[in-house]
């Protein structure tokens, strides 16, 4: 995965780096992204997982409905992660369905 | 409790117009919108837009917000505010940010609350790499963020085109656009330049499968009979890590629900519309209805709508008569004109069968 380098109508400057990290490892987002979208561009798809079969969940609606990227960010629980923004030292994991700390 | 003349909910093409309609007729108006910044789902729309001057033809989706609301200082915007609830006494409770609810007393208010994307049922649709369309241009078009490396589109919508045309701007393949019914939906514009580019729209095909483990990693595209039936032995599977799906909206009207407001089931607008005047009043009187959220169209029309339910509801908070009947006429006469010719005979139909717009 990988970020829009060259378009044709929209310019997509090189803006600051965010630094996050993610089930523990340190990744970078950049200042504007939303905590999916930089997770999207560090090529991690899978954001939770179903509450009955434990199927994979993505990004799916981009605009907080559909509740496929609710992940623990900071140690709170079911925050729609396509619409929060990403603010520097963040602490995003993934959590278990119902929502809550991992207790496994 | 904050109390207003007019709330609009929505900040989109049509609460923006909306807003700015009646601001230009001295309300004061209240606009919300559950997202950071105003322009709903203009924010992504890369393509310049059709119809006449009035309709900002020419002009590119993401350059017309600023447009509409021209009157900013009788408008106050509260962003990141979701309208969570909706009471018989006129009294709305709104959530901003994360934890702080207010309670809204408005003497009319237009909701504009646009439309949500519509599923389709295929083993495998769950996995990550299926999005909806709106969130494809959302990664690509307001984040940067590469969606994928090759798409399978389903749908030959406007919606369904643009965005594969938006797909490739970026830099992205796309495999296929599959298109169920037996011709292309979107305009011919929009759908030439995707197959100069060479990427085949296929009518009468369906997407049966997607596959993968933790992610997308191949879709399978079969033909359909004249009676939608999958024709055996035409399955076809193709490399994509992104299936992208635009089949359709439906308007978003829980707050009306909430309020009882009398509804009707209309496929041609996207489902279960709000039954409303000519001037986009619902049967609850002080509320009116706008946009994709009154029946999903397209956004120029919903500019137009949100500039007459503005117009209609500040004529009735005492706003000047004659100048709010002329924008009423105007708007009135603009909506004829989008719906004209073989285009907006769908919404014509859809329209006929509200009553003729009457309650």
């Amino acid at each position: 995965m990988s970020r829009i380098s060259e378009h044709p109508i929209l310019e997509f400057e090189d803006k600051p780096v965010v630094s996050f990290t993610f089930e523990g490892k340190k990744l970078e987002g950049r200042q504007g992204d939303t905590v999916a979208s930089a997770l999207h561009a560090n090529g991690i798809l899978v954001l939770s997982h179903s509450r009955q079969h434990n199927r994979p969940r993505g990004f799916f609606c981009a605009i907080g409905k559909c509740s496929s990227c609710l992940m623990t960010v900071d140690g709170r629980a079911n925050v729609r992660t396509c619409t929060e923004p990403l603010k520097e030292g963040m602490v995003v994991r993934r959590q278990p369905a119902i929502g809550g700390e991992l207790k496994w | 409790m904050v109390e207003t003349q007019l709330l609009v909910v929505g900040g989109g093409p049509a609460g923006l117009a909306a807003a700015g309609a009646a601001a230009s007729l001295g309300i004061d108006v209240l606009l919300a919108d559950e997202g950071l910044k105003l322009g709903g789902q203009l924010v992504k729309q890369t393509h310049k837009f059709f119809g006449s001057r009035e309709h900002h033809a020419g002009v590119r989706g993401i350059d017309i917000p600023p447009l509409l609301l021209a009157n900013r200082e009788r408008v106050t915007v509260l962003t990141d505010t979701t309208i969570i609830g909706c009471y018989e006494d006129g009294v709305l409770t709104a959530l901003t940010g994360e934890d702080k609810y207010l309670k809204i007393k408005a003497q009319r208010a237009i909701l504009a609350t646009g439309a949500s994307e519509k599923f389709l049922s295929f083993p495998g649709n769950d996995l990550p790499g299926v999005y909806g369309a709106g969130a494809v241009q959302t990664l690509m078009n307001q984040y940067g963020v590469v969606p994928g490396q090759r798409v399978l589109m389903v749908g030959a919508g406007n919606i369904g085109v643009i965005v594969s045309y938006q797909l490739l701007q970026a830099g992205i393949q796309v495999a296929a656009v599959v298109e169920a019914a037996p011709t292309i939906g979107a305009y011919l514009v929009h759908a030439s330049k995707l197959a100069r580019a060479g990427v085949p729209i296929l009518t009468r095909h369906t997407i049966l499968e997607a596959k993968g483990q933790e992610s997308v990693q191949s879709a399978v595209i079969a033909k359909l009979d004249e009676n939608w039936q999958v024709i055996p032995g035409s399955e076809e599977e193709l490399a994509v890590d992104v299936v992208c799906l635009a089949v359709g909206l439906s308007p978003v009207i829980d707050l009306l629900g909430q309020m009882g407001c009398k509804t009707k089931y209309v496929p041609e607008l996207g489902g279960e519309v709000p039954l409303r005047d000519a001037g986009l009043k619902t049967s609850l009187g002080w509320l009116y209805v706008a946009g994709d959220a009154a029946g999903v169209e397209e956004a120029s029309a919903a500019m137009v709508e949100g500039r007459l339910a503005g117009a209609a509801a500040a004529a009735e908070l005492g706003a000047d008569a004659a100048a709010a009947g002329a924008i009423i006429a105007q708007c009135q006469a603009s909506l004829d004109s989008l719906r004209r010719g073989p285009v907006g005979a769908k919404i014509r139909a859809g329209l006929s069968k509200l009553e003729g717009g009457t309650l």
